[in-house]
């Protein structure tokens, strides 16, 4: 089987996939480098599959697109990829599948994310529709902050940055919880623990093994399948109330989560993504 | 081994290094990325864009 391996830069992760893709009998490993790749919309690369770990969302996102409008399967798919990578559009799969999260604004101007602010009552975090690691995340305590953000957002940000997406702060004990997705099964599942409130591994959190409980199964499951399904990584906060879905990301990083789960990750990864029935 | 583009340092790639590998300079700390393989030739890697992540 001929595997194409959509990437920029090789990180620990993919490095760990490469090695797990070199290591399966009767897989001839393509790298197709998204820095390098010109589509004509026509011919495809000469693969079977194609594993997605481009690091720029946008261009993954196309990649993918076009890839699959030639006819090649790739992992994950094009409409998963679009969901996960934008913020607003996971939040509406998660919404449209009955998925609990924290409660939500969008809106598109100052005075009307003002006001979705002050409704959904501080605090609030204020999040790029399109961003990961943490970045650009913003805590919300008070009228005043709201205002100082919301004005340096409008005149700073480019015009994504006034696509406002509003997100009631979970108050989460400084942890909150990563689950892996592959297929049909929830693999494994971390705590992520920090004293900074962004509980991001690439912002210095921590991570330790959570045990898989049927409820967090379920959960896992149903966030991925909300937004198409595949190899997925959810992040999820712990309430009295039960478990809300935070994110659901589709280019999942995994290197901190081998060691502490026991689970080796990028071999359930490559036999997903080699299975001929996906 | 090979050199460091920014500070000079040695630095070892992997045993199976790919084009496109993120490596650290163990001297200066820079992110260095693997642009050729025969031989090693190490340049700076690219600064986090906006889309980055996962």
């Amino acid at each position: 089987m001929r595997v194409g391996f959509l990437h920029s830069l090789i990180r620990p992760d993919e490095k760990l996939l490469i090695r797990e893709l070199r290591r399966r009998g009767g897989v001839e490993l393509v790298f197709l480098d998204d820095r390098q790749l010109v589509f004509d919309l026509r011919t495809p690369p000469a693969v079977d599959v194609i594993l997605e770990r481009s690091i720029n969302h946008s261009r993954a996102m196309h990649a993918l697109r076009l890839f699959e409008s030639m006819g090649v399967r790739c992992v994950n798919r094009y409409e998963v990829s679009r969901k996960c990578g934008d913020k607003i559009l996971t939040a509406v799969a998660l919404q449209e599948s009955g998925v609990p999260q924290p409660e939500v604004r969008v809106a598109f101007t100052e005075g009307s994310t003002l006001q979705a602010i002050e409704e959904l009552d501080y605090p609030v975090v204020l999040k790029p529709a399109v961003g990961s690691w943490g970045r650009l995340l913003s805590r919300i305590n008070d009228r005043q902050a709201a205002e100082t953000v919301l004005e340096h957002k409008a005149i700073l940000g480019s015009y994504h940055h006034s696509i406002f997406f509003a997100q009631k702060y979970v108050e989460k004990g400084g942890r909150d919880i990563r689950s892996f997705v592959v297929g049909d099964e929830c693999i494994a599942a971390v705590y992520r623990t920090s004293d900074h409130w962004i509980t991001n591994t690439a912002r210095g959190a921590t991570t330790s093994n959570c045990p898989v409980t049927a409820e967090l199964a379920e959960l896992s499951l149903k966030a991925a399948e909300a937004v198409g399904g595949g190899v997925l990584a959810v992040d999820l906060f712990e309430t009295p109330e039960g478990l809300l879905v935070n994110e659901v990301n589709y280019t999942m990083e995994f290197r901190n989560s081998i060691g502490v789960t026991g689970v080796d990750i990028p071999e359930r990864i490559v036999s997903y993504l080699l299975s001929a029935d996906r | 081994m090979t050199k460091c583009p920014l500070c000079e340092a040695a630095v070892e790639a992997s045993e199976d290094p790919v084009e496109g590998e993120l490596l650290e300079c163990p001297e200066c700390g820079s992110e260095l990325e693997i642009l050729d393989l025969d031989p090693v030739v190490l340049g700076e890697a690219p600064q986090a864009e906006e889309d980055w992540g996962e």
